[in-house]
């Protein structure tokens, strides 16, 4: 039998450590925390996948974490169906909006990319406000389902709080696979360089596409369990602040690093009821931190602190 | 390179889970009778919406104070817990959820708007804690949530009563221009639906984004429907812009606004250009000219003067949504002992509670309480309100 | 017509603010191949400067112009001393990141120094609003496209005809190549981040009168702004300023003849397409193939 690679321990003892937390703590309020850090933790993911893998910026991601949670709300609360066929629904619908919006989006580079994905969240956005009957509009969509599996619904924090770090321990995983297979390769490849990528065979545009795609998917599916757990959803959540959000998650935990985006997604989650202390500086604070991380860790704190510890050891052993 | 990658592994687990634990610490909570009742705020107290937020917060603080220095409720003092959602829906569940299950509170007073309150909603109905939120839209408490009360004056009656004014004065063509957020689309539903009941034929609607900086597009589309009277619906700035626009473009027939811009700031803003604008409001803008037979003068008088002697500077409408959900809490709370159901039941039986918005008398079909009357129309005349009728 | 005119006219404010921001954009862009997302908060800080010192301090208009100019590039400098080059790798991803951070941080200050209100200031020159075939101009909507043309000509003339600008340019071209030819980069760099944080001063302190600044205007207006520099093409000043116009313009017809509610999508969604079809924008300076 083929010894167990180091991730794979790692997300075994993440999922140990992940069960014990969820079955010790008792306040719903931590639990609550827990379950946005989870959902966070898979936005940021699907986002590292694109950027911090295939270089590839987007400033509009949010736009299929709102796909994905709007889907599921006018499926499952205006027409009824369960969120179990909403759930695919929701994903063809995120598989589709980023084929349509990626072919020709993807073409693009750097700050031009950057901003072809900000105006296509910017237009989702608009659209969950402007297109009332449907959405509910700038006042929000509420009502929706909790889920339910045959006859055990997912109404209370604990249950919530394991169906949501199952689904991104099951990413991780699979996150890892692809990294660490061809395609993983071609697109740290076409990271480096898209010319080099493309003339050693890498079909770029397609890699670019499919990655893009399954980014979507896992924003899409985040979405999803936003929706039913929070019930309510309204526009401003998939902003563009909201997508800013997700790419400081990506890039403050520390780019191509899956551990990273657990990292940031928990610190962006957490920080702002810490913050809470400093009230009306608070803005700033948040600010001031962003910066000073991002001059002086600029690998993002993941790297960053290890790098310092094991520099730090490096001299005390000397 | 294997044994420096373990370590990283390592220490990135150690990290995770002892920062899990750290939040497992869970702080230790006994209640006695001497102990305070903690009241939970949750305000927009920074973000695009602080001008409701910042004075909600302020006026809480003051009106727990006041209590207190009375005496507190049954010998008990009052303690404030307020947390900021910067009109995020997703703080505002986190916040509720605080305050709920960290903080133990009795209650909570806010959120501010309507999507961070409808947002708020069902934490407080499933944990069963009274919430009186402070946002203007109607969706909060219709239909009625057993545990949901509001303060703050519902669109329905700003909506009613500005069209009452227009069928006086037989106006029957009407133009409306809403803001793009939850506050202008409230009011939009509001002016649509109702049109019809008081005879209106509305002839152009227009939007205007929240941080717009010229609307004479919209007003050139509005000019050539020819309408009678002009209703704008939104907060500050953008009726200011409105307002001079329409001076830009000469447009002259009456304009009216919503309770939105019912604060001396939005005089300030909008210059000579605002002289003559009809707008409802509550009756704390004219609490100086209220006929002294006036059940809210008082009150009024009260709060607007402690109010800007402790702040430095003006008390407007919206304090008063936070002021008022602390009294009535209050009141709620006499002879309880914290008991969340029974508070909530005696909210629901509170009758001729006399605050800033109005006269409040909840039932089990009304939570908002207030009547079409807790408006007054006034129109802006010499830097000043003035009431009309 | 008169309608037209009248939405044109709308068109040609806005337009001429888009501009002004994106030159700033653009100008910075030029020189050091960053974008920086904080711009939009220059512009805000300059607009509230102004109204303390033309309200508070009761200063004329030209000089309180100069101050707040003065005033702002010169918080610029600091930005790019202290944040800027500090960073320990300056890739793009981290820049956008710390003037994303940078643009939080101003906001928050902003808010402690003025307050969460909007305020408001009068207009430069007291002139009723200008009749023209029954469509009305607002004389400071005069002032505000004379400007935006002026900064864009002295732009022009500073890139062209002095020798600072010329070494700026070179800096663009090639960094190493102008510094074995004796250019001080690091300068240049700072240089640029003054003028272009200068830049969004002066557009704050000229759209003061007409939008009613409040600490948290700047987002909406740096996106704008970028939006606009990207549609006349990152990089080229008269495209940038064309661009703004081209944003306004459409985006009043668009109030106009189709629906106010869609106005932003429509600017984003033209925005989409010249990307698509003419990635370069209207007046491509340069080839899209930076980062």
């Amino acid at each position: 039998m083929r010894k167990p690679d180091k991730h794979t321990i790692a997300c075994i003892l993440f999922a140990a450590g992940a069960a014990a937390v969820g079955l010790m703590t008792d306040d719903a309020y931590y639990l609550q925390v827990l379950i946005f850090i989870g959902i966070n933790t898979l936005l940021a993911l699907s986002l590292n996948l694109l950027m911090g893998y295939a270089g590839q910026i987007s400033l509009g991601h949010a736009a299929f974490y709102g796909i994905g949670a709007y889907t599921t709300a006018v499926l499952s609360a205006t027409y009824g169906f369960s969120p179990w066929l909403a759930l695919p629904a929701a994903i063809v619908m995120a598989m589709a909006v980023a084929y349509i919006v990626g072919r020709p989006t993807l073409r693009l580079t750097g700050y031009y990319l950057g901003m072809g994905t900000l105006g296509f969240g910017m237009i989702v956005s608009i659209v969950f406000r402007e297109w009332h009957s449907v959405t509910g509009g700038a006042s929000g969509f509420v009502g929706i389902p909790p889920l339910e599996i045959a006859g055990f619904a997912f109404d209370t924090d604990r249950s919530y709080y394991f169906l949501v770090w199952a689904v991104v321990l099951f990413f991780f995983l699979l996150s890892r696979r692809i990294i660490d297979s061809r395609v993983g390769r071609a697109l740290r490849a076409i990271h480096d360089g898209e010319h080099a990528a493309s003339a050693m065979g890498i079909d770029t545009a397609r890699m670019k596409l499919h990655i893009f795609i399954l980014s979507a998917t896992m924003a899409s599916l985040a979405g999803f369990l936003y929706a039913h757990q929070v019930y309510f959803i309204s526009p401003e959540t998939f902003g563009f602040m909201a997508s800013i959000k997700i790419v400081t998650m990506v890039v403050i935990g520390g780019m191509a690093s899956i551990w990273g985006s657990l990292f940031g997604a928990t610190l962006l989650t957490i920080l702002p009821e810490w913050l809470h202390a400093f009230a009306d500086y608070e803005m700033m604070v948040y600010g001031l931190i962003l910066m000073l991380v991002m001059i002086f860790l600029p690998q993002g704190l993941t790297r960053g602190i290890i790098d310092l510890y094991e520099s730090s050891r490096k001299k005390h052993d000397q | 390179m294997s044994s420096k990658n373990k370590h990283r592994i390592t220490a990135i687990i150690a990290g995770i889970l002892t920062a899990a634990c750290l939040m497992l610490a869970s702080p230790a909570g006994a209640d006695s009778a001497k102990d305070p009742i903690k009241i939970g705020g949750i305000f927009s107290v920074t973000g695009p919406a602080s001008f409701l937020g910042d004075p909600e917060r302020k006026s809480m603080t003051m009106a727990i104070d006041q209590i207190n220095e009375a005496g507190g409720i049954d010998g008990r003092m009052l303690e404030a817990v307020i947390y900021d959602t910067e009109g995020d829906p997703s703080r505002a569940v986190m916040n509720a959820r605080r305050l709920i299950n960290r903080d133990n509170v009795t209650a909570i007073v806010g959120p501010s708007l309507t999507p961070t309150s409808l947002a708020a909603v069902p934490v407080a109905e499933r944990a069963r804690v009274p919430m009186i939120s402070c946002a203007a839209g109607n969706r909060i408490t219709e239909p009625i949530k057993p545990w949901v009360f509001k303060t703050a004056q519902s669109d329905i009656h700003a909506v009613s009563s500005i069209y009452k004014h227009l069928q006086e004065n037989d106006l029957t063509k009407i133009a409306i221009i809403t803001v793009s957020d939850s506050f202008g689309e409230s009011g939009r539903d509001q002016l649509i639906e109702q049109a019809d009941d008081f005879g209106l034929e509305l002839v152009v609607q227009e939007n205007f984004g929240v941080s717009d900086t010229d609307m004479t597009a919209q007003l050139t589309n509005i000019r050539r429907a020819q309408p009678d009277a002009i209703i704008c619906w939104g907060t500050n700035p953008g009726p200011a812009v409105v307002a001079r626009n329409i001076d830009q473009l000469d447009i002259d027939i009456p304009l009216y606004m919503s309770h939105g811009v019912a604060s001396p700031r939005f005089i300030d803003l909008a210059g000579d250009t605002a002289e003559g604008i009809l707008l409802p409001t509550g009756r704390i803008l004219v609490a100086d000219i209220l006929p002294d037979d006036d059940p809210q003068k008082q009150i009024l008088k009260d709060y607007i003067e402690a109010y800007e002697t402790r702040f430095q500077e003006p008390a407007s409408a919206f304090g008063g949504y936070a002021f008022d959900a602390i009294n009535l809490l209050a009141k709620a709370m006499k002879g309880t002992d914290g008991d969340k159901n029974k508070i909530r039941d005696n909210l629901e039986n509170i009758e001729n509670h006399v605050g800033i918005s109005g006269t409040f008398n909840f039932s089990e079909t009304d939570h908002n309480g207030l009547a079409p009357d807790a408006f007054v129309m006034v129109r802006i005349q010499d830097g000043t309100w003035e009431l009309v009728d | 017509m008169q309608e037209f005119l009248q939405y044109f006219f709308s068109g040609m404010t806005n337009g001429a603010i888009y501009g002004v921001i994106a030159l700033g954009f653009s100008m910075l862009y030029r020189s050091t191949d960053l974008i920086n997302f904080s711009h939009g908060e220059f512009v805000m800080i300059g607009a509230l400067t102004m109204v303390t010192l033309t309200m508070g301090f009761r200063i004329p208009v030209l000089p309180a112009i100069i101050m707040t100019t003065i005033c702002v590039a010169f918080l610029g400098l600091l930005f790019e001393r202290l944040a800027i080059r500090t960073v320990r790798r300056p890739e793009p991803i981290v820049l956008i990141i710390i003037t994303v951070g940078a643009s939080i941080f101003l906001r928050g200050t902003a808010m402690l120094i003025w307050g969460k209100d909007a305020y408001a200031m009068p207009s430069f020159t007291p002139h009723p609003p200008i009749d023209i075939a029954g469509a009305r101009l607002l004389m400071q909507s005069i002032w505000i496209i004379t400007i935006s043309v002026l900064i864009a000509g002295s732009l022009h003339f500073f890139y062209k005809k002095t020798l600072a600008g010329k070494a700026m340019h070179a800096c663009a071209i090639n960094k190493q190549a102008a510094w074995l030819v004796g250019i001080p980069f690091k300068v240049m760099i700072l240089l640029a981040f003054g003028i272009s944080t200068g830049m969004g001063g002066v557009a704050g302190t000229i759209i003061a009168p007409i939008t009613m600044p409040a600490y948290d205007m700047g987002t909406m207006l740096g996106l704008k702004g970028f939006c606009a520099a990207m549609l006349g093409g990152l990089g080229s000043l008269w495209g940038s300023v064309l661009g703004g116009f081209l944003l306004g313009i459409l985006e009043a017809l668009g109030v106009g003849f189709i629906s106010s509610g869609l106005k932003d999508a429509m600017a984003f969604l033209l925005l989409l397409l010249v990307l698509y079809f003419r990635p370069g924008g209207i007046i491509s300076a340069v080839s899209v193939k930076r980062f």
